[in-house]
């Protein structure tokens, strides 16, 4: 064996630990995954042979808000092995959200645009061919007439009055989390803290959309069965929640579907959207045959939904030790044209706030707003990444301003057990401080004695 | 014109889990006739290996060896629920759900056994090689495939068992945002070196140091995987990665991979990294999720490691050389007017400056 | 333009297939010989999941038109494991972890193999360069670009032994972990 594994430092905790006598846990045992993937054999949706399979493409919205005008597919269906072109019309219920599963509305999005596209790539029409050069083709003689709209980009001009409106479903620019105009945390008395502190420091922070960018692209295939039910070959995260929305959107039975997946090339939270299923499995239905639509690259890229875009307002006051006695935050995350799971990764946002540090007051609006931009979603880390990037430069720009060393500033603040969190929940199993113990010894950097003494387990003094 | 160097520190708690909605999955498991037992799952396996995970937590719990473990997943017939894999729950949920319904099976097994030799049940052990056997008394035992055999066909009993995890409902009170979304807590420290190139702008990330705490690394090599690709990813994040470079206008976004840049081979830090296990008391045999949190701390650690280096602030992600070579003009015509605010802290900790 | 007959030797076996004119060597891999080893990560050349052997050279299948290399001899991962027996870069991937999701393993393997082929004793700055067009989302690429080294030495300890000798053994200096590179 060559394998790597990183050491596990076992002073820390060692009470807890109650190691036993494991066989099998905490052993390296060889992914069972790996003999396919060397040889080539593990079977990924895609690795499926079926010759009387078509292939399905999408015509989106080359505009990023605009009325549909006109559409036109005649030419389309002219071209050689093209079977069908699906529109809004064809889907039994076009317009949904995925979080309705949890209670979570309205219906904002539909699966193929009506008379209105709002964002860059928004689906129109799917193309569906005896061959993948033919559904390209028939996709390139859609023939959409759009009247421009004001389009708007920026979540706090999103914001302002008189902004365009994205989405009508919505009716505003932002999500309402019941009746209010965003997610709150309010903890303690910020303004109070800011009155009282030795300092005051506010900074802004800004992130792109960035893409999961799995090394296979999302797609299935659909393949109709016999007893009329359909077998969905998914890459999706969640074959339930897949099935669930799309039965949903299908207006049909549940139990008329059946997802296959499991073997996924990479997701990193890209793979989460039903955005494929359903319009494939109206193509199957429709023609009885197997229907395979997997994004391009450039798909993927563009229209997949990203890591949000957040912008980060964080205002601190700060005493002259270096306690942080009151954090201030102001977030917004730009959810793009539609809400897909942005909502939720808003309020897990606002549940990460203020960092891993016990503040004792603190105020957090989280705005979960509408632009005319690709809907972003779910990505490794979602709602915290960017919050983490803010939060973490925050604190070193704290400790330049105090001359303090960075880590006996996180130390000085960091949380404990027993601490009570902004949203109000007790912190137990926590290890902050010795992580950054532990960080300090790695790299030779100097700790006094009292910091090396901290302890997540207690406060001192307590 | 010279590469500057610079140290940066950053840490991070992220929570396992994250539920609003309630958050539920399910194992079911039972013995073949001759004592492989399948693991069945509609749990998606990413590349993070739970399928591995799975039958780690079913091999430990039943007492068996590894490879009698057969896990079956993602058939939305065949498998029972799973709300996905996202927001790091798979290990924390999918091995809880496991774990009960190995235990389930655990008992029927040495139920089973008791009969099969004559004793009391609670008198049995497993001894990880596939042998059940009287404590104390192991020349009194029987093999699971024997058991297994005998389970199917004279006592007429399945070996199985049904696991399920819930993180119930909770609704968050929208007035103070008072809500309990998470399972636990995993932590990470990363401290980054860089050099930064004051002519070009561009950032090498040389080194990344890392302690993570996980409450325990079920697989070690597995949780190294987590370790050394989300570092990566992270640092990817901190210097490359954009599908609108220019935020938040639209333009020029990257259609493939010679657009979208990330880190090639070459451009791999020094990674050294230490763990650290603080059982998770809801988790299985204590593990936290972490596939998320490994991406985290090293963005805005390779951020301050820039500062440190070249004075130049950057708030907004990502990196680039643009950004990082607009700060430096933007401190030099400060010193020209005299003005040394912010660059004044930049030699702070005093690292080397070429 | 028809389609017309290509004959190429895949995996030492020849093969002949009817294809249209501009046909892709992945597609003609995947559709018509049922070779699904290699992926589609991006159809135009900038992942590498891909890459296969044409007469011993790493390409990306996605971007040759099958017509162009009529009578070639094109080398799949299907192809490399010799009776069953994994070779050198196989053992080593599954070895070292070097695989997650797997998408990319097909292509890394075969570009991997190829430069194990022209260079039996790489640098790490070879194999880094060798594996530059293969894109990877999970790994970090240090685990893999460790495995390709440790395949090296593998098929040069095999080779200097007369080919029976063991791979790597257990407790090499990467097993403890310390300073993960």
């Amino acid at each position: 064996m060559n394998h790597r594994v990183n050491p596990i430092d076992k002073s820390y905790f060692a009470g807890e630990r109650r190691d036993g006598d494991f066989t099998v846990i905490g052993s390296v045992v060889q992914r069972s995954d790996v003999l396919g993937h060397v040889t080539g054999r593990t079977e990924f949706f895609e690795d499926l042979a079926l010759p009387d399979m078509l292939h399905l493409k999408m015509y989106r919205s080359e505009r990023h808000h605009a009325r549909i005008s006109g559409l036109d597919v005649t030419e389309a269906l002219a071209v050689p092995g093209v079977v069908r072109v699906l529109t809004h019309a064809d889907i039994p219920n076009n317009l949904y959200t995925p979080l309705k599963l949890i209670g979570v509305g309205p219906d904002d999005e539909p699966i193929l645009a009506e008379d209105t596209v709002r964002y860059l790539g928004d689906p129109i029409c799917a193309v569906i061919a005896e061959t993948e050069a033919a559904a390209y083709e028939g996709v390139s003689r859609v023939r959409v007439d759009y009247t421009d709209l004001p389009a708007v980009f920026d979540v706090e001009e999103a914001l302002a009055e008189g902004a365009p409106l994205v989405n009508e479903y919505q009716g505003q620019n932002h999500f309402i989390y019941e009746g209010h105009h965003c997610r709150r945390i309010r903890f303690g008395d910020v303004d109070k803290a800011f009155a009282e502190a030795d300092h005051v420091f506010e900074w802004r922070y800004q992130s792109a959309p960035i893409e999961q960018a799995p090394a296979e692209t999302t797609g299935c295939v659909v393949v109709p069965q016999a007893d009329g039910r359909l077998r969905v070959h998914s890459d999706t995260q969640a074959c339930f929640f897949t099935l669930d929305n799309t039965a949903l959107i299908l207006e049909t039975p549940f139990n008329k579907l059946r997802v296959v997946g499991g073997t996924v090339g990479g997701g990193f939270g890209g793979k989460v959207d039903v955005v494929v299923e359903p319009v494939a499995c109206v193509g199957a239905m429709l023609t009885g045959r197997p229907v395979k639509f997997v994004y391009t690259r450039y798909e993927e890229m563009q229209v997949s939904s990203p890591r949000a875009a957040e912008r980060i307002y964080i205002k601190d006051a700060v005493m002259n030790d270096g306690r942080i006695t009151g954090r201030k935050v102001t977030l917004y995350v730009d959810a793009g044209a539609y809400a897909r799971h942005s909502p939720y990764g808003t309020t897990k946002a606002a549940a990460h706030l203020p960092g891993p540090y016990s503040i004792p007051n603190v105020w957090a609006d989280c705005h979960c707003v509408f632009t005319n931009r690709t809907p972003s979603s779910a990505m490794r880390g979602f709602g915290v990444t960017i919050g983490d990037f803010a939060l973490e430069t925050q604190m070193d720009r704290i400790a330049r301003e105090l001359g303090m060393d960075p880590l006996r500033l996180r130390l000085i603040n960091a949380y404990r057990d027993g601490d009570m969190k902004a949203h109000r929940k007790i912190a137990e199993g926590t290890a902050l401080v010795e992580v950054i113990q532990k960080a300090a010894e790695m790299v030779g950097h100097e700790l006094p004695d009292a910091y090396r003494r901290m302890s997540s387990t207690h406060r001192e003094g307590r | 014109m010279a590469k500057l160097r610079g140290r940066g520190y950053a840490s991070v708690n992220y929570p396992t889990g994250m539920n609003l909605g309630g958050d539920p999955s399910q194992a079911l498991i039972h013995s073949t006739t001759t004592g492989t037992f399948v693991v069945s799952l509609s749990s998606v396996d990413l590349g993070q290996g739970i399928k591995t995970i799975a039958a780690q937590c079913a091999a430990e719990t039943l007492g068996l060896p590894y490879g009698n473990i057969i896990v079956d997943t993602a058939d939305t017939d065949t498998g029972p629920h799973c709300m996905g894999t996202f927001a790091s729950r798979g290990t924390h949920r999918v091995g809880n759900a496991v774990i009960m319904a190995a235990a389930e099976a655990r008992e029927v097994m040495l139920e089973v056994a008791a009969e099969e030799l004559e004793v009391d049940a609670a008198d049995l052990e497993t001894d990880g090689t596939g042998f059940i056997q009287v404590r104390g008394a192991d020349e009194k035992r029987i093999h699971i495939t024997d058991l297994a055999l005998a389970a199917h066909f004279e006592h007429g009993r399945t070996i199985s068992g049904r696991g399920i995890f819930l993180k119930e409902k909770n609704e968050p009170v929208p007035e103070t945002g008072e809500m309990d979304p998470d399972s636990c807590q995993a932590h990470a420290c990363t401290v980054a070196v860089v050099e930064v190139d004051d002519e070009t702008g561009v950032v090498e990330v040389l080194e990344l140091h890392n302690a993570y705490e996980m409450g325990r690394a079920l697989n070690p090599a597995m949780a190294a995987q987590q370790v050394e690709g989300g570092a990566w990813m992270g640092m990817s994040h901190a210097l490359f990665e954009a599908t609108e470079p220019y935020y938040p206008a639209r333009d020029h976004g990257p259609r493939d991979f010679s657009e979208y840049l990330m880190p090639t081979a070459a451009d791999i830090p020094v990674q050294r990294s230490v763990i650290l296990e603080r059982p998770a008391a809801n988790g299985p045999f204590g593990a936290k999720g972490i596939g998320e949190m490994t991406a985290n701390a090293p963005i805005p650690a390779i951020g301050n490691a820039i500062f440190d280096a070249c004075g130049v602030r950057l708030d907004s992600m990502p990196f680039t050389p643009e950004k990082v070579l607009r700060g430096l003009d933007e401190l030099r015509g400060l010193d020209e007017l005299g003005d040394a605010s912010e660059r004044a802290h930049a030699p702070a900790t005093g690292h080397e400056r070429p | 333009m028809g389609s017309q007959i290509v004959s190429l030797v895949v995996n030492d076996q020849r093969r002949e297939f009817i294809a249209r004119p501009g046909t892709s060597l992945l597609s003609a891999l995947r559709e018509s010989l049922g070779l699904m080893a290699a992926k589609r990560g991006c159809g135009q050349g900038t992942c590498g999941t891909c890459t296969v052997l044409v007469d011993d050279r790493p390409v990306m299948s996605c971007l040759v038109a099958v017509e162009t290399i009529e009578g070639a001899s094109v080398r799949t991962l299907e192809g490399v494991a010799r009776g069953g027996e994994l070779d050198e870069v196989q053992s080593a991937f599954v070895d070292g972890f070097a695989t997650q999701c797997g998408f990319c393993t097909a292509g890394m393997i075969m570009s991997a193999e190829a430069l194990l082929e022209r260079d039996p004793d790489p640098s790490r700055e070879d194999v880094v360069e060798a594996i530059s067009g293969n894109v990877c989302r999970c790994t970090g690429y240090a685990s893999i670009v460790a495995a390709i080294l440790d395949a090296a030495r593998r098929r040069r300890d095999a080779a200097s032994s007369g080919g029976d000798a063991p791979a790597v053994p257990a407790g090499s200096e990467a097993a403890d972990g310390a300073g993960v590179r």
